[in-house]
Protein backbone atom coordinates (compact mmCIF):
# COMPACT_ATOMS: atom_id res chain seq x y z
CA UNK A 1 0.00 0.00 0.00
CA UNK A 2 2.77 2.40 1.01
CA UNK A 3 4.85 1.37 -1.96
CA UNK A 4 1.90 1.96 -4.18
CA UNK A 5 1.51 5.52 -2.85
CA UNK A 6 5.20 6.27 -3.41
CA UNK A 7 4.95 4.82 -6.88
CA UNK A 8 1.90 6.96 -7.67
CA UNK A 9 3.53 10.14 -6.35
CA UNK A 10 6.58 9.37 -8.42
CA UNK A 11 4.40 8.94 -11.47
CA UNK A 12 2.71 12.28 -10.82
CA UNK A 13 6.04 14.04 -10.37
CA UNK A 14 7.33 12.48 -13.56
CA UNK A 15 4.20 13.48 -15.42
CA UNK A 16 4.33 17.10 -14.22
CA UNK A 17 8.02 17.55 -14.94
CA UNK A 18 7.54 16.02 -18.36
CA UNK A 19 4.71 18.44 -19.17
CA UNK A 20 6.78 21.38 -17.96
CA UNK A 21 9.78 20.43 -20.04
CA UNK A 22 7.64 19.70 -23.06
CA UNK A 23 5.82 23.01 -22.82
CA UNK A 24 9.07 24.92 -22.94
CA UNK A 25 9.86 24.49 -26.61
CA UNK A 26 8.13 21.46 -28.15
CA UNK A 27 4.74 22.97 -27.88
CA UNK A 28 3.27 26.33 -28.69
CA UNK A 29 -0.06 27.41 -27.25
CA UNK A 30 -2.41 28.92 -29.81
CA UNK A 31 -4.97 31.53 -28.81
CA UNK A 32 -7.64 33.42 -30.64
CA UNK A 33 -7.94 37.09 -29.69
CA UNK A 34 -10.65 36.53 -27.11
CA UNK A 35 -8.49 33.99 -25.31
CA UNK A 36 -5.44 36.22 -25.61
CA UNK A 37 -7.01 39.53 -24.59
CA UNK A 38 -6.48 39.14 -20.83
CA UNK A 39 -2.72 39.46 -21.41
CA UNK A 40 -3.31 43.09 -22.32
CA UNK A 41 -4.96 43.98 -19.02
CA UNK A 42 -3.14 42.28 -16.16
CA UNK A 43 -3.77 44.07 -12.87
CA UNK A 44 -0.36 43.57 -11.35
CA UNK A 45 2.75 45.50 -10.43
CA UNK A 46 4.66 43.66 -13.12
CA UNK A 47 5.76 45.43 -16.28
CA UNK A 48 4.47 43.66 -19.34
CA UNK A 49 6.44 43.87 -22.56
CA UNK A 50 4.35 42.26 -25.31
CA UNK A 51 6.06 41.93 -28.65
CA UNK A 52 4.12 41.04 -31.81
CA UNK A 53 6.33 39.26 -34.32
CA UNK A 54 6.55 36.51 -36.92
CA UNK A 55 9.32 34.28 -38.21
CA UNK A 56 8.86 35.74 -41.72
CA UNK A 57 9.29 39.32 -40.47
CA UNK A 58 12.97 40.22 -40.84
CA UNK A 59 13.00 43.28 -38.55
CA UNK A 60 11.13 41.25 -35.91
CA UNK A 61 13.70 38.47 -36.02
CA UNK A 62 16.48 41.03 -35.74
CA UNK A 63 15.17 42.51 -32.49
CA UNK A 64 14.34 39.22 -30.71
CA UNK A 65 17.79 38.95 -29.04
CA UNK A 66 17.29 42.47 -27.64
CA UNK A 67 13.97 41.47 -26.07
CA UNK A 68 15.57 38.26 -24.77
CA UNK A 69 18.35 40.31 -23.22
CA UNK A 70 15.74 42.52 -21.54
CA UNK A 71 14.01 39.40 -20.22
CA UNK A 72 17.24 37.92 -18.85
CA UNK A 73 18.35 41.14 -17.19
CA UNK A 74 15.03 42.15 -15.63
CA UNK A 75 13.11 38.93 -15.03
CA UNK A 76 13.72 39.20 -11.29
CA UNK A 77 12.40 42.79 -11.42
CA UNK A 78 8.92 41.71 -12.39
CA UNK A 79 9.44 42.44 -16.08
CA UNK A 80 7.37 39.99 -18.09
CA UNK A 81 8.32 39.58 -21.72
CA UNK A 82 5.74 37.87 -23.92
CA UNK A 83 6.39 37.08 -27.57
CA UNK A 84 3.15 36.90 -29.55
CA UNK A 85 3.79 35.13 -32.85
CA UNK A 86 1.50 36.02 -35.73
CA UNK A 87 2.81 33.19 -37.86
CA UNK A 88 0.29 31.08 -39.72
CA UNK A 89 -0.82 28.02 -37.67
CA UNK A 90 0.20 25.74 -40.55
CA UNK A 91 3.82 26.76 -39.92
CA UNK A 92 3.97 25.98 -36.18
CA UNK A 93 5.67 22.60 -36.46
CA UNK A 94 8.00 23.24 -39.37
CA UNK A 95 8.95 26.90 -38.81
CA UNK A 96 7.95 28.47 -35.50
CA UNK A 97 8.99 25.77 -33.03
CA UNK A 98 12.33 25.11 -34.80
CA UNK A 99 12.90 28.89 -34.81
CA UNK A 100 12.21 29.19 -31.06
CA UNK A 101 14.68 26.37 -30.41
CA UNK A 102 17.33 27.73 -32.75
CA UNK A 103 17.13 31.19 -31.17
CA UNK A 104 17.01 29.56 -27.73
CA UNK A 105 14.15 31.87 -26.76
CA UNK A 106 13.61 31.80 -23.00
CA UNK A 107 10.79 34.30 -22.56
CA UNK A 108 7.29 32.98 -23.07
CA UNK A 109 6.06 32.56 -26.65
CA UNK A 110 2.46 32.10 -27.70
CA UNK A 111 0.77 32.18 -31.09
CA UNK A 112 -2.17 34.45 -31.82
CA UNK A 113 -4.32 32.94 -34.52
CA UNK A 114 -7.18 35.22 -35.42
CA UNK A 115 -7.52 36.17 -39.08
CA UNK A 116 -10.10 38.91 -38.46
CA UNK A 117 -7.43 41.39 -37.52
CA UNK A 118 -9.54 44.47 -38.24
CA UNK A 119 -11.56 43.54 -35.16
CA UNK A 120 -8.73 43.00 -32.74
CA UNK A 121 -5.90 45.35 -33.84
CA UNK A 122 -7.67 48.44 -32.40
CA UNK A 123 -8.19 46.55 -29.13
CA UNK A 124 -4.43 46.14 -28.75
CA UNK A 125 -3.93 49.82 -29.55
CA UNK A 126 -5.77 52.49 -31.43
CA UNK A 127 -2.42 53.63 -32.78
CA UNK A 128 -1.55 50.31 -34.43
CA UNK A 129 -1.95 50.31 -38.23
CA UNK A 130 -1.13 46.59 -38.33
CA UNK A 131 2.55 46.56 -39.27
CA UNK A 132 4.93 44.36 -37.28
CA UNK A 133 7.14 44.45 -35.31
CA UNK A 134 4.93 46.11 -32.74
CA UNK A 135 5.32 46.25 -28.98
CA UNK A 136 3.04 47.11 -26.08
CA UNK A 137 4.55 48.07 -22.73
CA UNK A 138 2.29 48.49 -19.75
CA UNK A 139 2.09 48.41 -16.02
CA UNK A 140 -0.46 49.71 -13.54
CA UNK A 141 0.02 53.41 -14.33
CA UNK A 142 1.72 53.28 -17.72
CA UNK A 143 0.62 52.11 -21.13
CA UNK A 144 2.43 52.77 -24.39
CA UNK A 145 2.26 51.18 -27.81
CA UNK A 146 5.11 51.23 -30.32
CA UNK A 147 4.82 50.34 -34.02
CA UNK A 148 8.56 50.27 -34.57
CA UNK A 149 11.77 48.31 -34.10
CA UNK A 150 13.73 48.31 -30.87
CA UNK A 151 17.28 47.93 -29.72
CA UNK A 152 18.06 46.76 -26.19
CA UNK A 153 19.12 50.24 -24.96
CA UNK A 154 15.88 51.74 -26.21
CA UNK A 155 13.84 49.10 -24.42
CA UNK A 156 15.81 49.63 -21.24
CA UNK A 157 15.16 53.39 -21.45
CA UNK A 158 11.43 52.67 -21.31
CA UNK A 159 11.64 50.04 -18.58
CA UNK A 160 14.01 51.67 -16.08
CA UNK A 161 11.71 54.57 -15.08
CA UNK A 162 8.92 52.03 -14.52
CA UNK A 163 10.99 49.99 -12.05
CA UNK A 164 10.17 51.46 -8.67
CA UNK B 1 25.46 82.19 -32.16
CA UNK B 2 22.22 82.21 -30.25
CA UNK B 3 20.31 82.75 -33.49
CA UNK B 4 22.13 79.83 -35.05
CA UNK B 5 21.11 77.56 -32.18
CA UNK B 6 17.54 78.71 -32.46
CA UNK B 7 17.66 78.05 -36.18
CA UNK B 8 18.89 74.51 -35.58
CA UNK B 9 16.25 73.95 -32.94
CA UNK B 10 13.54 75.22 -35.25
CA UNK B 11 14.67 73.03 -38.13
CA UNK B 12 14.82 70.00 -35.82
CA UNK B 13 11.30 70.77 -34.64
CA UNK B 14 10.11 71.23 -38.22
CA UNK B 15 11.68 67.93 -39.19
CA UNK B 16 10.06 66.19 -36.22
CA UNK B 17 6.64 67.55 -37.21
CA UNK B 18 7.23 66.64 -40.87
CA UNK B 19 8.15 63.04 -40.05
CA UNK B 20 5.15 62.76 -37.76
CA UNK B 21 2.82 63.56 -40.66
CA UNK B 22 0.61 60.55 -41.11
CA UNK B 23 -0.18 60.86 -44.81
CA UNK B 24 -3.51 61.10 -46.56
CA UNK B 25 -6.73 60.83 -44.66
CA UNK B 26 -10.21 60.11 -45.96
CA UNK B 27 -11.30 62.92 -48.30
CA UNK B 28 -7.78 64.20 -48.96
CA UNK B 29 -6.73 65.13 -52.48
CA UNK B 30 -4.10 62.74 -53.86
CA UNK B 31 -1.07 63.81 -55.86
CA UNK B 32 -0.26 61.83 -59.00
CA UNK B 33 2.93 59.77 -59.33
CA UNK B 34 5.16 58.65 -62.16
CA UNK B 35 6.60 55.23 -61.37
CA UNK B 36 8.37 52.52 -63.35
CA UNK B 37 6.26 49.48 -64.20
CA UNK B 38 7.45 45.89 -64.59
CA UNK B 39 6.93 46.19 -68.38
CA UNK B 40 9.50 49.01 -68.50
CA UNK B 41 6.93 51.78 -69.04
CA UNK B 42 6.15 54.50 -66.52
CA UNK B 43 2.71 54.71 -64.96
CA UNK B 44 0.78 57.74 -63.75
CA UNK B 45 -2.86 57.98 -62.77
CA UNK B 46 -3.18 60.65 -65.49
CA UNK B 47 -2.68 57.81 -68.00
CA UNK B 48 -6.21 56.62 -67.13
CA UNK B 49 -8.41 59.61 -67.97
CA UNK B 50 -11.56 57.49 -67.98
CA UNK B 51 -11.01 55.99 -64.53
CA UNK B 52 -13.64 56.75 -61.89
CA UNK B 53 -10.99 56.07 -59.30
CA UNK B 54 -8.10 53.78 -58.45
CA UNK B 55 -7.33 50.89 -56.15
CA UNK B 56 -3.80 51.69 -55.03
CA UNK B 57 -2.25 48.65 -53.33
CA UNK B 58 1.10 49.01 -51.59
CA UNK B 59 2.46 45.57 -52.20
CA UNK B 60 5.67 43.61 -52.56
CA UNK B 61 7.01 40.15 -53.44
CA UNK B 62 8.14 38.67 -50.16
CA UNK B 63 5.44 39.40 -47.56
CA UNK B 64 3.31 36.33 -46.73
CA UNK B 65 0.27 38.56 -46.20
CA UNK B 66 0.69 39.94 -49.71
CA UNK B 67 1.11 36.44 -51.12
CA UNK B 68 -2.10 35.41 -49.32
CA UNK B 69 -3.91 38.26 -51.09
CA UNK B 70 -2.38 38.16 -54.60
CA UNK B 71 -5.19 36.11 -56.14
CA UNK B 72 -7.75 38.41 -54.57
CA UNK B 73 -5.88 41.46 -55.92
CA UNK B 74 -6.26 39.99 -59.41
CA UNK B 75 -9.93 39.18 -58.83
CA UNK B 76 -10.73 42.64 -57.55
CA UNK B 77 -9.03 44.24 -60.57
CA UNK B 78 -10.93 41.98 -62.97
CA UNK B 79 -14.16 42.75 -61.15
CA UNK B 80 -13.81 46.52 -60.88
CA UNK B 81 -11.47 47.72 -63.67
CA UNK B 82 -14.35 47.37 -66.20
CA UNK B 83 -16.31 49.73 -63.93
CA UNK B 84 -13.52 52.30 -63.96
CA UNK B 85 -11.62 51.25 -60.82
CA UNK B 86 -8.32 49.66 -61.90
CA UNK B 87 -5.68 48.35 -59.49
CA UNK B 88 -2.21 49.89 -59.43
CA UNK B 89 0.18 47.92 -57.22
CA UNK B 90 3.15 49.85 -55.84
CA UNK B 91 6.19 48.22 -54.25
CA UNK B 92 7.37 50.75 -51.62
CA UNK B 93 10.26 48.69 -50.22
CA UNK B 94 13.91 49.60 -50.46
CA UNK B 95 15.34 46.82 -52.59
CA UNK B 96 18.70 46.84 -50.82
CA UNK B 97 17.06 46.52 -47.41
CA UNK B 98 14.86 43.74 -48.83
CA UNK B 99 16.47 42.15 -51.93
CA UNK B 100 13.52 39.79 -52.38
CA UNK B 101 11.54 42.87 -53.44
CA UNK B 102 13.97 43.88 -56.20
CA UNK B 103 12.65 45.13 -59.53
CA UNK B 104 13.88 41.93 -61.20
CA UNK B 105 11.93 39.83 -58.71
CA UNK B 106 8.89 42.06 -59.24
CA UNK B 107 9.01 41.23 -62.95
CA UNK B 108 9.29 37.52 -62.13
CA UNK B 109 6.35 37.63 -59.70
CA UNK B 110 4.15 39.70 -62.06
CA UNK B 111 4.78 37.15 -64.82
CA UNK B 112 4.21 34.11 -62.56
CA UNK B 113 0.89 35.46 -61.34
CA UNK B 114 -0.08 37.11 -64.63
CA UNK B 115 -0.92 40.42 -62.97
CA UNK B 116 -3.50 42.17 -65.16
CA UNK B 117 -2.61 45.52 -63.53
CA UNK B 118 0.54 47.68 -63.37
CA UNK B 119 3.08 46.67 -60.70
CA UNK B 120 5.31 49.68 -60.22
CA UNK B 121 8.21 50.51 -57.94
CA UNK B 122 8.46 53.52 -55.61
CA UNK B 123 12.21 53.52 -56.26
CA UNK B 124 13.08 56.68 -54.33
CA UNK B 125 10.47 55.94 -51.64
CA UNK B 126 8.83 59.32 -52.18
CA UNK B 127 5.28 58.13 -52.87
CA UNK B 128 4.40 55.83 -49.96
CA UNK B 129 5.03 58.48 -47.24
CA UNK B 130 2.61 60.85 -49.02
CA UNK B 131 -0.06 58.19 -48.75
CA UNK B 132 0.98 57.31 -45.23
CA UNK B 133 1.28 53.65 -46.14
CA UNK B 134 2.84 51.69 -43.28
CA UNK B 135 2.69 48.10 -44.44
CA UNK B 136 2.16 45.69 -47.31
CA UNK B 137 -0.54 45.04 -48.27
CA UNK B 138 -2.06 48.47 -47.59
CA UNK B 139 -4.92 49.62 -49.80
CA UNK B 140 -6.05 53.14 -50.71
CA UNK B 141 -9.25 53.49 -52.72
CA UNK B 142 -9.35 56.77 -54.64
CA UNK B 143 -12.43 58.30 -56.20
CA UNK B 144 -12.64 60.93 -58.90
CA UNK B 145 -13.90 64.32 -57.83
CA UNK B 146 -13.90 66.51 -60.94
CA UNK B 147 -10.26 66.92 -61.90
CA UNK B 148 -9.11 65.61 -58.52
CA UNK B 149 -8.70 62.20 -56.96
CA UNK B 150 -9.62 61.86 -53.31
CA UNK B 151 -9.12 59.10 -50.75
CA UNK B 152 -12.36 57.18 -50.13
CA UNK B 153 -11.18 54.12 -48.22
CA UNK B 154 -7.98 52.98 -46.50
CA UNK B 155 -7.20 49.51 -45.22
CA UNK B 156 -7.59 45.84 -46.08
CA UNK B 157 -9.22 44.02 -49.00
CA UNK B 158 -11.44 42.00 -46.69
CA UNK B 159 -11.70 40.64 -43.16
CA UNK B 160 -9.88 37.31 -43.56
CA UNK B 161 -6.37 37.26 -45.01
CA UNK B 162 -5.94 33.53 -44.58
CA UNK B 163 -9.07 32.10 -46.10
CA UNK B 164 -10.87 33.82 -48.97
CA UNK B 165 -13.78 31.41 -48.59
CA UNK B 166 -14.29 32.44 -44.94
CA UNK B 167 -14.53 36.16 -45.70
CA UNK B 168 -17.54 37.78 -44.06
CA UNK B 169 -16.96 41.39 -45.09
CA UNK B 170 -15.45 42.50 -48.40
CA UNK B 171 -14.32 45.89 -47.09
CA UNK B 172 -12.82 47.12 -50.38
CA UNK B 173 -15.58 45.85 -52.69
CA UNK B 174 -18.20 47.33 -50.35
CA UNK B 175 -16.32 50.63 -50.35
CA UNK B 176 -16.25 50.72 -54.17
CA UNK B 177 -19.98 49.97 -54.27
CA UNK B 178 -20.59 52.82 -51.82
CA UNK B 179 -18.51 55.20 -53.96
CA UNK B 180 -20.45 54.11 -57.06
CA UNK B 181 -23.68 54.97 -55.24
CA UNK B 182 -22.24 58.35 -54.24
CA UNK B 183 -22.10 57.32 -50.58
CA UNK B 184 -19.33 57.35 -48.01
CA UNK B 185 -17.84 53.88 -47.39
CA UNK B 186 -18.55 52.40 -43.97
CA UNK B 187 -16.11 51.45 -42.57
CA UNK B 188 -13.87 53.95 -44.37
CA UNK B 189 -10.77 52.70 -42.54
CA UNK B 190 -9.89 49.13 -41.59
CA UNK B 191 -6.74 47.56 -40.21
CA UNK B 192 -4.85 44.39 -40.93
CA UNK B 193 -1.56 42.78 -40.05
CA UNK B 194 1.11 43.30 -42.67
CA UNK B 195 4.83 43.60 -43.30
CA UNK B 196 6.52 46.86 -42.47
CA UNK B 197 7.77 48.97 -45.35
CA UNK B 198 11.51 48.42 -45.55
CA UNK B 199 13.86 51.39 -45.55
CA UNK B 200 17.63 51.72 -45.36
CA UNK B 201 18.61 53.06 -41.95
Amino acid sequence: MRNMRVFLSLLIVLFISHTLVASKSDHLTVFNFEEFEHWLYKETDSIYVINFWATWCAPCVKEIPDFEKLYEKYKTDKVKVLFVSLDFPAHIENRVIPFIKRMNMQAQVILLDDPRSNRWIPKVSDEWTGAIPATLVYTRDFRQFYEREFKFDELEEIIIPLLK
Amino acid sequence: MKMKKLGILLSVMFFAVATMAQGYEIGDKVKDFHLKNVDGSHVSMADFPDANGFIIIFSCNHCPYVVAYEDRMIEIHNEFAPHGFPVIAINPNDTIAEPRDSFTNMKVRAKEKGFPFPYVIDADQSVYPKFGATRTPHIFLLKRDGADLRVAYIGAIDDNFRDASAVEERFLANAIHAVQRGETPEPAVTRAIGCTIKTRN
